[in-house]
């Protein structure tokens, strides 16, 4: 059955197109729910490419589709072609899963906005982007995909475009991807030039034995795309931005898709790091741990509720990043599997509360809203302690993996990422006692419910929020995130061999390369208590500064971390002052050197031209006195050659 | 008196000079034509002569192709010239510089 791996991509991409044609004649709901019917017919798509490589030996799962020649150049050659092994599939999975669920929430999370067939225009073509990136079997169809998601997330980001604050942050979105793009580009050239090739199969065959220069820089300069992609330290700075498009957006880029995809690659392409030189895997891992704590630490002091998530998005990434760096892939995946869950879970819930709560999204005015949206309440819950480590949620069995990956490797870089897990506990805790618990911070304009409950009317008097729950077809894809956010972990316990399911399905595509623990039983529950610790400390904290109030919040909540450690300002600024003049430098040497040379030549031919057409009199006969002097002076020519 | 092959290649000469030289001074189209064919068979003229002279096929077959492409340029040139002067009787050569680029 693995022969239908093209109809994973192929499925949203026939949405995309009839959504082209026809979407506006559908209408809503029409448009969104062909939308989410393509998604969903792909996620069934790739469950049967599932089913089939589970039906073979673990050695012979990789299964290579090759629908066409794309660019045929000598001794370049670039197929259109599909890898369908363990990794991909498992990727492809969670993608088109959660993505089915997304789609459905936001059927009703866009209801009555005037572009809602455009929306789910650009929601089929970014999940098929995503598929082409996860799927592709060379870098150069991988590429294809990552562009694609760069661009869908342009489209997306800026969604709501007459603002002009949205349209900025796609742009910024656009443009910090397109500096990691560099990278990638180089690698993918670098890598031609070493292996002959860039499909996956046959690089990773001529890995072995490569020069360890070569093997580094390709790995470093991957390395720059995947930060781009998956918001690492420097190039995160459009993630928190990106908050600007409409919620599902938020919770399709930042949860199940785009930001997973530099961590993908890095995994993909393991083969390759193995050959590197030690330093690049340091590189990865303490890029992500430097990542992990710093948008940790941003995210405690943020007062936007999809901010908070934004940042915590960046830091469980570099959680990734560090286990990619350990050399333990496997709790990378599982990681970004289990974030995934739990991630877009808290999106959406978070959607469900901006969207009860009139499109507020400040915390300040939240407050005890559990009474009032139960459903969110309680499946926001569930996310809240799988991301905070929590047993027996998932997130608590992911992080543990790799905690115990950079114990392994580093205990410094253990200590630090402990501490990004503490903090990890703290503002989710923030998140949630700020929103569904404590007092009500806002108004239903209705003074008397108030006074029978003996609260004080808030201040704002002005605004009067509702706060209810959403329609099913919000609540339910929640309920079933909760549901996967909750199980998640039993995709690798790690009680014994047999149960760690995802790192036995996960070893073909690693060759090997999969660092296996080396710590003992006492060690390993050592470690793993030390998390539960953390954990209980993030939310011990939490409840100390927002429920027991026994720590004024203006402790935590420093105006520098509000601030997300003045790195926009600087880099304003920067670009703002210096930055500007050197690119004005650069702009002028482009006008004067370069379009000078060009527009040089050009007048040179258009002002010899004009000279030379006045040779064209149109008198026939002066052309003949022309010919035929020519011809005299031809013969005086050859006679004196010969002669002498 | 014998004719040697130098008498022909002279008349060629001079059938050529006369067929440039009305080709340079002539105004009527027509005649400028016609000079153009003089100094093509003027061309003839000679090929046949050293093909003859040198016992070689080749001047022969020379002489067929330029008599072809002559019957080409005439049927062209000739269609020209019938249009430009139902558009304007009495044209010479020199009115058409209207053309130019």
């Amino acid at each position: 059955m693995e022969e239908l791996v093209w109809l994973i991509p192929a499925l949203p991409l026939l949405g995309f197109v009839l959504l082209v044609l026809g979407g506006r004649r559908l209408g809503e709901p029409g448009a969104g729910y062909l939308a989410t019917t393509m998604v969903a017919g792909s996620f069934i798509a790739t469950v049967l490419v599932f089913v089939g490589l589970l039906g073979k030996d673990a050695e012979e799962r990789l299964f290579e589709q090759t629908l066409f020649e794309w660019i045929p150049a000598g001794d370049f050659s670039v197929d259109v072609g599909f890898l369908a092994d363990p990794l991909s599939i498992t990727m492809a999975l969670f993608i088109t899963g959660i993505s089915s669920l997304i789609h459905l929430y936001a059927i009703a999370y866009m209801h009555g906005d005037k572009d809602f067939s455009k929306f789910f225009v650009y929601m089929n073509l970014f999940v098929f982007s995503m598929l082409m990136l996860v799927l592709g079997d060379n870098l150069l169809i991988t590429f294809l995909g990552w562009e694609g998601v760069g661009t869908c997330s342009y489209l997306l980001i800026s969604f709501w475009f007459t603002d002009e604050a949205n349209a900025t942050a796609g742009k910024k979105a656009f443009v910090t991807n397109r500096v990691g793009d560099w990278g990638f580009m180089v690698a993918t050239l670098l890598a031609f030039f070493t292996f002959g090739s860039i499909n996956y199969g046959e690089m990773f065959s001529g890995a072995d034995g490569m020069a360890t220069s070569t093997a580094t820089a390709i790995t470093l300069l991957l390395l720059v795309g995947a930060a781009g992609k998956s918001a690492q330290f420097p190039l995160y700075l459009w993630l928190p931005d990106a908050m600007a498009g409409p919620t599902p957006v938020s919770a399709l880029i930042h949860a199940a898709t785009m930001v997973t995809g530099g961590v993908y690659l890095l995994t993909r392409v393991n083969p390759i790091i193995a050959e590197a030189s030690s330093v690049a895997p340091d590189v990865i891992a303490w890029i992500g741990l430097f990542t992990a704590l710093f948008a940790a630490s941003i995210a405690v002091a943020q007062a936007d509720i999809k901010k908070v998530l934004a940042y915590s998005t960046v830091s469980q990434l570099g959680f990734m990043f560090v286990a990619v760096g350990s050399g333990v892939y496997v709790a990378a995946i599982f990681h970004m599997v289990t974030h995934a869950f739990f991630k877009a879970l808290l999106f959406l819930g978070a959607g469900s509360v901006i969207h009860g709560m009139d499109d507020e999204q400040d915390m300040e005015y939240y407050g005890g809203l559990r009474k009032f949206m139960p459903i969110t309440a309680a499946t926001m819950v569930v996310g809240w302690l799988a991301i905070a480590g929590v047993p027996p949620f998932s997130g608590f069995w992911s992080k543990d993996e790799i905690l115990l990956g950079a114990y392994e490797n580093n205990v410094v870089a253990w200590v630090l990422l402990l501490i990004a897990a503490i903090l990890t506990a703290f503002y989710m805790s923030r998140l949630i006692f700020l929103t569904f618990f404590g007092e009500r911070r806002w108004s239903d304009g209705d003074p008397e419910a108030h006074a029978a409950a003996d609260e004080p009317v808030a201040d704002d008097g002005a605004r009067s929020f509702h706060p209810h729950e959403p329609s099913p077809l919000m609540w339910v894809p929640l309920v079933v995130l909760a549901g996967l956010a909750l199980l998640g972990g039993l995709l690798n316990l790690p009680f014994t061999g047999d149960t760690k399911i995802l790192e036995q399905w996960l070893e073909p595509s690693l060759f090997g390369n999969e660092h296996i623990a080396t710590s003992g039983a006492a060690g390993k529950w050592t470690l793993a208590i030390m998390s539960i610790v953390a954990a209980v400390i993030g939310v011990i904290g939490a409840a100390a500064v927002y429920i027991r109030r026994r720590v004024d919040k203006s402790v935590v909540e420093q105006p520098i971390l509000q601030d997300a450690w003045m790195v926009d300002d600087t880099v304003t600024s920067f670009m703002g002052g210096p930055g500007r003049k050197s690119f004005e430098l650069v702009s002028w040497f482009d006008r004067t050197v370069i379009d000078g040379a060009v527009n040089g030549t050009a007048a040179v031919v258009r002002h010899g031209g004009l000279v030379l057409r006045r040779l064209q009199t149109g008198f026939v006969r002066s052309y003949a006195v022309g010919v035929g002097g020519g011809a005299v002076a031809l013969l005086v020519y050859f006679l004196f050659r010969t002669t002498f | 008196m014998e004719l040697t092959t130098t008498w022909y290649l002279v008349l060629g000469a001079i059938i050529f000079a006369i067929g440039a030289s009305g080709l340079m001074i002539r105004r009527n189209p027509l005649v400028m034509f016609m000079c153009v064919e003089l100094m093509l068979n003027a061309v003839n003229l000679t090929f046949v002569a050293f093909g003859r002279e040198l016992d070689d096929l080749g001047g022969q077959v020379s002489v067929f192709f330029v008599l072809v492409v002559a019957a080409a340029e005439v049927v062209i040139g000739l269609a020209i010239i019938v249009a430009i002067m139902r558009h304007r009787s009495g044209a010479t050569a020199d009115d058409l510089s209207v053309l130019r680029g």
